[in-house]
């Protein structure tokens, strides 16, 4: 596909040294179709059959022979695509919002552009396959996909058009003060210009003709109301915070108030990013005003909001314990349901949750795991019934996704550590402790590197229990990074999510250690339970992340004399980006460890369908 | 529910009683609690504040029969309807731990926040309880940052002499991070040297030793742990002398284990028991970032096996820009009245005119008098010709000659002064009558005085003999 999956080939037989192998995962995980991207083949949600989805290629090159050397047995595979209909059908609150998957399928499309025109109409659903024509910008598809689900398509005026628009409002009216005849052919005469490319390829949608025609704020006033009934749906966990009228609108919502930080940069406008230190005072001052949070889940946030508490298995425990917690402490108020009452209290929680730091995948998994179980509670059961049947749903979660699923990592994981191994890590990972603890304790002889990065070094405290457990180690920081590889045999690195393309979104600095260790040739074993898996595609670590405390990489703690930045907010041309995760591509993943077994990084979609959705649910 | 109990958080404010220190000010009709600050009782100010702060469930802890009498007449006067106020009378010098040992049966809640009753500050107290609930601690407590110019930096040229000793503040050490409580000390009882733990240093590896901070009164505690010390420790007198260092001193060798919600990891120990249970808790524990204490019960090389007993003591140290001041001497009285009406006048909860003064409309004023910023009159007073008020606060009925010169003084209700006074950085309680031409200089005087015509007193207590 593209050049960086190159060097796979050669890499391969160290793979294969590695080996795969999945003892739970079904037969077919580690077969891949090769992607053949040239047939616009039918979608593949619902194809029960065909549970293999592997991301389909950025470049529409013949060079697949190259990809995989495993042998095509299922050959007729649907292949996998950027599927819009599939993603946008999803039933996850915290799935993306329409906006950025257009974005994405826009990217994609760019790259297409340039094969030969499919009628829209039969191919809509199926997203890119369809190909503009040559002369079309790629964003104009969009135009042309019939109104399937008609929410989303509202959205999808980009910018360019709403300005096209615009102008044609602007000399519609110019030309109705010159003389009232001309109004129409001028306007539409723009709006035929600006729209050119749609009308040749396929006759726009009507009521992009009427919107043209009309009044642009009759048009704005509709695009409001699409917003509000969204709102209403759901509020969006993912907001766009370069969108001014929402952060205005979310602000008045939110409890807590939160200042947004000045200096950001460009490209991460549309993350959230406050002032820290404001967040935290305001937080704790109003201690006794937040009455509608339970004390559990106020201190969580807290601890949240300062860093007490970070890391994903840690936070997902903390908050279903807190959870717990307040649902022990919940009594059906009077004239109400539990079945109706109790889910809009933990909405209310989890909306508390995100501003207090927005929630990670695995959270937001662990919360749609929890909020369906809430409804199925049968009408008969009495409260205290109904109460402990949600405990223990908590309880089993906690167990058998997070603790058992750690357990089977580590028996599986350990089998590849072999005496005289040096094994890489990169900051702090609960499962990857874990099983370094356990090779200690089969007696390997092997020895941990640890690369730290600041601001946070969590690599620090790792590296204090390991040399207390009698590990040898090495620690250093990620600079040091190529030199290190040299001696190390095998990387180990947690992860805070895996997506479905097979990308590993995990700590900031992850992807550099997994690259590097790629360059070397060094296998990449990525441990991560299966609740943190996601069925969302991400490319790059700029549309989904999390902003940290730009204070925190310009201050030095115990460096008093070296901090040249202490007044950076000050000064108008300098912006502090302080990424907290990034997004590692499945090229440079050797493998991925979960509970059901070692996967090669495209064979994600396999867990997320097979298992994920419904099925975390146990 | 009700809403301080939603935090599981119940305020106690210890209101005192009949102060000695503050002699002649408080007397058997005015205890310390209802002494006027801006022509309010002290004791609104913590109760606005918690108000505020929508805390309307709360206990106050009056010292003697006679003073819970007044001030529950007063609180359920002023407060009818806005807060629900259960007023405790405790015997005389109980001490502040007494006196919670006295209301001991009335605590449920998970934490109790002990708020002193002769606070002035702007300080919420939900960031000292929302400290307390992060660290889970046994006790946290609000420092201030002390005042540091002392109290004579708005000229009240008397008080200078007084306030250039050295205050008597706390001698505080605190780890790194400024979160954890390591030391504590009455300024006033250290005298060449300061003994600090070794176990304590050893473990924090870096302490800061200050002592430009404050203790503010303001502690939130859990309540087992506080039931427990007041329990076993019969001689505690004080939460300030005793309680709070002995918490301090025992953090890291915790006694507190009888009933085994103290550990260290509190939240979890009642998981532990279930033994399916641990392994999350330890999992919390790695990923969180471990404050010295889990460090140190971890032990030396970092294995769980010999588990120490720890507990915190926090600190919430307030922003520079709060106030914070307590009322515990006649120096502190005056400057309170006179930081409330002037830098902190936010506390007052008047509207200050446009001279920033506030002069009530029924007060009367004669010809070419002149009253200054940063002054109160109350309603009723009235005052002769040619006079000037500068930096005080009078109350309510007073009536005052001519040429009469008041300057950084508080006069309360009912007083009468003669004409051609001057009174300078003095405190005249209710009641008193100052003939003719009486120059009174940093003096205080006692309720019903009666001080005769042409006298002339400086730095000087004035009271009636108290009858046997």
């Amino acid at each position: 596909m593209d050049p960086r999956r190159m060097p796979r080939t050669i890499t391969d037989p160290k793979i294969r040294q590695v080996g795969f192998f999945a003892p739970v995962a079904p037969p077919d995980v580690s077969m891949l179709g090769p992607p053949r991207p040239t047939t616009p083949s039918s979608p593949v949600s619902g194809n029960s059959l065909s549970p293999v989805m592997i991301p389909p290629p950025r470049h529409l090159s013949s060079d697949n022979v190259l990809l995989s050397p495993h042998i095509a047995v299922d050959s007729f595979l649907p292949v996998g695509s950027y599927n819009a209909s599939e993603f946008s059908s999803s039933t996850a609150t915290e799935d993306f919002s329409e906006d950025n998957f257009s974005k994405d399928s826009g990217w994609v499309l760019n790259e297409n552009s340039g094969k030969a025109a499919v009628k829209p109409n039969t191919h809509a659903a199926s997203g890119l396959t369809p190909a503009v024509s040559n002369e079309g910008p790629p964003m104009e598809l969009q135009k042309q996909q019939p109104p399937a689900s008609s929410m989303p398509k509202k959205e999808q005026t980009t910018k360019a058009e709403r300005r096209a628009l615009q102008d044609a409002q602007r000399t519609a009216k110019a030309a109705a003060n010159a003389g009232g005849s001309k109004k129409s052919i001028s306007a539409s005469a723009v709006v035929n210009s600006a729209n050119a490319n749609t009308k040749k390829v396929a006759k726009a949608p009507p009521q992009k003709k009427d919107s043209s025609s009309v009044a642009a704020s009759e048009k704005r006033g509709g695009d409001r109301q699409t917003d509000k009934d969204r709102k209403k749906d759901a509020p969006h966990p993912r907001m766009q915070f370069d969108d001014e009228d929402r952060v205005e609108k979310a602000k008045k919502r939110s409890v807590v108030k939160q200042t947004e930080s000045r200096n950001r940069v460009e490209l991460f406008r549309h993350l959230p990013q406050y002032e820290h230190g404001t967040r935290i005072l305001d937080l704790e001052s109003h201690f006794f005003q937040l009455d509608t949070v339970h004390p559990a889940i106020y201190t969580v946030g807290l601890r949240f909001l300062t860093g007490d508490i970070s890391g994903g298995n840690a936070r997902c425990i903390a908050m279903l314990r807190a959870f717990q917690e307040s649902i022990e402490d919940y009594s059906t108020p009077a004239e109400k349901e539990l079945t109706r009452d109790l889910p809009t209290k933990i909405n209310g929680y989890v909306s508390f949750l995100i501003q207090c730091r927005p929630l990670s995948i695995s959270m937001g998994n662990a919360i749609s795991f929890l909020k369906p179980k809430i409804p199925e509670l049968s009408s008969t059961m009495s409260e205290s019934e109904a109460k402990a049947s949600l405990l223990s749903d908590i309880d089993r979660f906690i167990n058998e996704k997070i603790i058992l699923a750690e357990k089977v990592i580590v028996r599986l994981a350990v089998t590849k550590i072999r005496d005289g191994d040096v094994l890489l890590t990169h900051g702090s990972s609960s499962v990857v402790e874990m099983i370094f603890l356990c090779a200690q304790e089969l007696g390997k002889q092997f020895r941990v590197v640890i690369v730290d990065s600041r601001p946070k070094l969590e690599g620090r405290m790792l590296l204090r229990r390991l040399v207390g457990k009698g590990i040898s180690c090495t620690y250093t920081h990620l600079n040091a990074i190529s030199y290190i590889m040299h001696e190390v045999t095998r990387v180990f690195l947690g992860a805070s999510s895996v997506l479905s393309n097979g990308t590993v979104y995990s700590r900031v600095g992850t992807a550099s250690v997994a690259m590097v260790a790629h360059q070397f040739r060094v296998p990449v074993l990525v441990c991560c339970e299966s609740y943190k898996f996601h069925k969302r595609v991400q490319l790059d670590s700029i549309c989904f992340n999390e902003l940290g405390d730009p204070d925190a990489i310009a201050r030095v703690s115990g460096k008093e004399d070296i901090n040249y930045l202490n007044d950076w907010a000050s000064s108008q041309n300098l912006q502090l980006l302080n990424l907290t995760y990034d997004a590692t591509p499945s090229d440079y993943i050797s493998m991925i460890i979960t509970e059901y077994g070692m996967i090669p990084p495209t064979s994600v979609p396999v867990i997320v369908q097979e298992y994920g959705g419904e099925h975390l649910l146990i | 529910m009700e809403p301080a109990r939603g935090m599981d958080f119940q305020v106690v404010v210890l209101a005192g009683g009949f102060s000695k220190s503050l002699v002649p000010l408080v007397s058997k009709e005015v205890p310390k609690a209802l002494l006027p600050v801006a022509n309010r009782p002290v004791l609104s100010y913590v109760l606005n504040l918690l108000e505020q702060n929508n805390v309307t469930d709360l206990i106050v802890v009056v010292e003697g029969e006679t003073a819970a009498l007044s001030a529950s007449s007063w609180i359920s006067k002023t407060y009818i309807d806005r807060l629900h106020v259960e007023v405790a009378a405790v015997p005389e010098d109980v001490g502040t731990a007494g006196a919670l040992r006295a209301i001991d049966h009335r605590l449920t809640a998970k934490d109790i926040l002990v708020v002193s009753g002769d606070l002035v500050c702007d300080v919420p107290p939900g960031a000292v309880a929302a400290a307390h609930r992060r660290h889970d601690a046994v006790v946290t407590a609000l420092l201030c940052s002390a005042p540091v110019s002392g109290p004579s930096d708005s000229g009240s040229s008397g008080a200078k002499d007084k306030a250039k000793k050295p205050g008597r503040y706390n001698i505080i050490a605190l780890d790194p991070t400024k979160q954890f409580l390591l030391h504590i000390a009455a300024g006033a009882e250290v005298e060449k040297d300061i003994r600090v733990q070794k176990s304590i240093l050893r473990a924090v590896s870096q302490m800061e030793i200050r002592s430009d901070l404050m203790d503010a009164h303001m502690y939130a505690f859990k309540r087992s742990v506080l039931q427990d010390v007041l329990n076993q420790k019969e001689t505690f007198q004080s939460l300030r002398r005793d309680v709070l260092p002995y918490l301090v001193r025992s953090q890291l060798r915790s006694e507190l284990m009888s009933n085994g919600v103290q550990s260290d990891e509190n939240g979890n120990s009642k998981d532990a028991m279930q033994n399916s249970k641990i392994l999350p808790s330890q999992l919390l524990a790695n990923e969180s970032t471990p404050s010295f204490h889990e460090l140190y019960a971890l032990g030396p090389d970092g294995s769980a096996s010999i588990t120490r007993k720890t507990h915190k003591c926090c600190v919430y140290i307030a922003n520079k820009s709060n106030y914070c001041a307590r009322l515990n001497s006649i120096q502190a009285f005056s400057d309170i009245n006179r930081d409330v009406v002037g830098v902190a006048n936010h506390l007052s909860g008047y509207s200050f005119s446009a001279q920033n003064n506030i002069i009530h409309p029924s007060a009367v004023l004669g010809s070419k008098t002149t009253v200054g910023p940063q002054c109160v009159l109350g309603d009723g007073s009235q005052m002769g010709d040619k006079c000037s008020v500068k930096k005080s606060v009078i109350g309510r009925h007073c009536r005052i000659g001519s040429n009469v010169k008041v300057v950084s003084s508080v006069i309360m209700d009912h007083v009468t002064i003669g004409d051609g006074c001057s009174i300078q950085g003095s405190v005249i309680c209710s009641n008193v009558q100052l003939q003719e031409r009486v120059i009174l200089k940093d003096c205080q005087v006692g309720a019903g005085f009666v001080v005769t015509a042409g006298s002339e007193y400086k730095a000087e207590s004035l009271a009636k003999k108290e009858r046997p």
